[in-house]
């Protein structure tokens, strides 16, 4: 019965988003990814886990180009979304991060009204022609978000003003309002108390009919709650990829077993 | 990989669990034995003693039940600790069935005693429950130290097991068509028999979930069925 399940999903294979090939990071002298190679599926929840310093936020930060602002920071081999080669000259890395949006760690709104913090990215994107469709794009973000009912009658206070667990699905509303294919969330529930933990939790699962969304987190529980898919990073390298189920019942490599299971590598 | 966890807690509490497994192991065990032995000598005072014996075993299920629930709630095992939790509760699931039949092995002891012997019938169970206790003990071994071979060896050795019981079967058919009297005395037998039998196939899942342990997989190759007294109407006239 065991492998009828395993067949089945296997059957269930889903378009390929992101492929990565050989890739490799450098901070200077230092090599803080070593030829990785993964295909990450649309419509799918992917964890990376594994400890500090393993590479696995490196990794994520290279999906949508937020290593270029680091000088020091140097990435070879092939990442293509949708078959496309992200490193190519002709990739404007602004257009890029619309497409993957990215929440991260600590919620960090605009010091700006709850409707202009989602509102700026469509706004400079030229994704709304007139008020009215920039007003839908709102409610429609904030809505995805699960926070509309809460923010629909105070849209114009401050996104600061809000608590920890709504400011960081005020983040998440402001990365899909401009209709990203992907999301990247790097540790988005480290900051935030269990409640709005499994809220923002539940809304991966909801976005995960959208997007393909790729989440880093220290939490193990959370990866085996959210994710389909789980890779693990271990000093650079991309130790085991794989369904989750299989990840956390029987996985294959030593490391991530000695990882998972709380044991000193 | 380590074998310790860095909460050494998490350890303490494997380790116990572990350590109540292989009590509770040695106690069934040693009921089976029990049980065979005051069956051939008639001893009613060994029955009686495996009869109170059986509810220490049932106690045993369920400490390990309980501290197999707790680990689950506050460790939130995975992988290998996952698995050995899982296999601890039905381990313990099954040891405590055949502790169940030990003591009716024991029950009907009580009641043999009072009724004509059957020949050589005793000493054949006997033989039959040895070999049930030595496949249990083997696959404790292999459990503890996480022998695949070992499990598999005795998956294997279930075969024997439903052999002689098919034999036992013929062979009480035969006598109860010969002598009517003996009919009481042999039913009661029988169930012995089958109880073994049983017991036998408790031991088999319990090396089922050492391969499980140790693999991450349940065997695939299914054990050739044996026992053909249930689908068979030839075995049920006697040959010869």
């Amino acid at each position: 019965m065991y492998d009828t399940m395993k067949a089945e999903s296997a059957l269930e294979t889903k378009d390929i988003k992101f492929s990565a090939r050989k890739v490799q990071v450098f901070y200077g002298e230092t090599q803080a990814i070593k030829d990785v190679d993964v295909d990450i599926e649309d419509k799918t929840v992917t964890a990376f886990i594994g400890p500090s310093g393993c590479g696995k936020s490196t990794f994520l930060r290279c999906l949508n180009r937020m290593n270029d602002t680091i000088s020091v920071c140097r990435v070879e081999g092939d990442i293509r979304l949708d078959g496309e080669d992200i490193y190519d000259k002709k990739v404007d890395p602004v257009q890029l991060r619309a497409k993957v949006g990215m929440v991260f760690q600590k919620p960090n709104p605009f010091p700006k009204s709850i409707y202009d913090n989602v509102a700026y990215g469509p706004k400079i994107h030229g994704l709304a022609k007139n008020k009215a469709e920039l007003d839908e794009i709102v409610e429609k973000s904030l809505r995805r978000a699960a926070l509309w009912d809460e923010a629909k009658d105070r849209l114009d206070i401050s996104g600061t003003g809000l608590s920890g667990g709504q400011q960081q699905r005020l983040c998440i509303a402001r990365a899909v309002a401009t209709h990203p294919e992907v999301l990247l969330m790097d540790e988005p529930c480290s900051a935030l108390d269990p409640i709005a933990t499994a809220q923002v939790e539940e809304l991966i699962d909801e976005l995960r009919q959208r997007y393909s969304v790729i989440i880093v987190t220290h939490s193990m529980q959370q990866a085996a709650r959210v994710s389909q898919k789980t890779a693990f990073f271990h000093l650079g390298n991309l130790v085991e990829f794989g369904e989750t189920g299989q990840i956390f019942t029987n996985p294959e490599d030593e490391r991530t077993e000695s990882y998972i299971t709380g044991r000193i590598g | 990989m380590s074998d310790s966890h860095i909460a050494s807690a998490f350890d303490r509490d494997l380790e116990t669990i572990q350590a109540q497994i292989m009590k509770m192991g040695g106690l069934v065990e040693e009921a089976i034995l029990n049980a065979a032995t005051s069956l051939e000598t008639q001893d009613e005072e060994l029955a009686e003693q495996v009869r109170e014996g059986d509810r220490a075993i049932d106690l045993l299920e369920e400490q390990i039940n309980e501290e197999a629930a707790r680990v689950i709630a506050l460790r939130a095992p995975t992988a290998i600790d996952l698995r050995l939790i899982l296999s601890v509760m039905k381990i313990s699931g099954n040891l405590e069935r055949i502790g169940d039949y030990a003591k009716n092995m024991a029950k009907r002891t009580t009641v043999l005693s009072q009724l004509s012997p059957v020949n050589g019938a005793t000493a054949a169970l006997r033989r039959m429950a040895r070999e049930v206790e030595r496949m249990l003990k083997d696959a404790l071994d292999a459990y503890i130290q996480r022998d695949a071979d070992l499990a598999h060896d005795v998956l294997q050795r279930d075969h024997d097991v439903d052999q002689m019981y098919n034999a036992l079967f013929r062979e009480f058919l035969t006598f109860m068509m010969e002598d009517p009297r003996s009919i009481s005395p042999c039913m009661h037998l029988h169930f012995i028999a089958k109880n073994t039998e049983r017991m036998g196939d408790h031991v088999t899942s319990i090396a089922e979930q050492v391969i499980y342990l140790v693999t991450g997989d349940l065997p695939e190759d299914a054990r050739p069925k044996k026992d053909q007294t249930s689908t068979d109407p030839n075995v049920t006239q006697p040959q010869g």
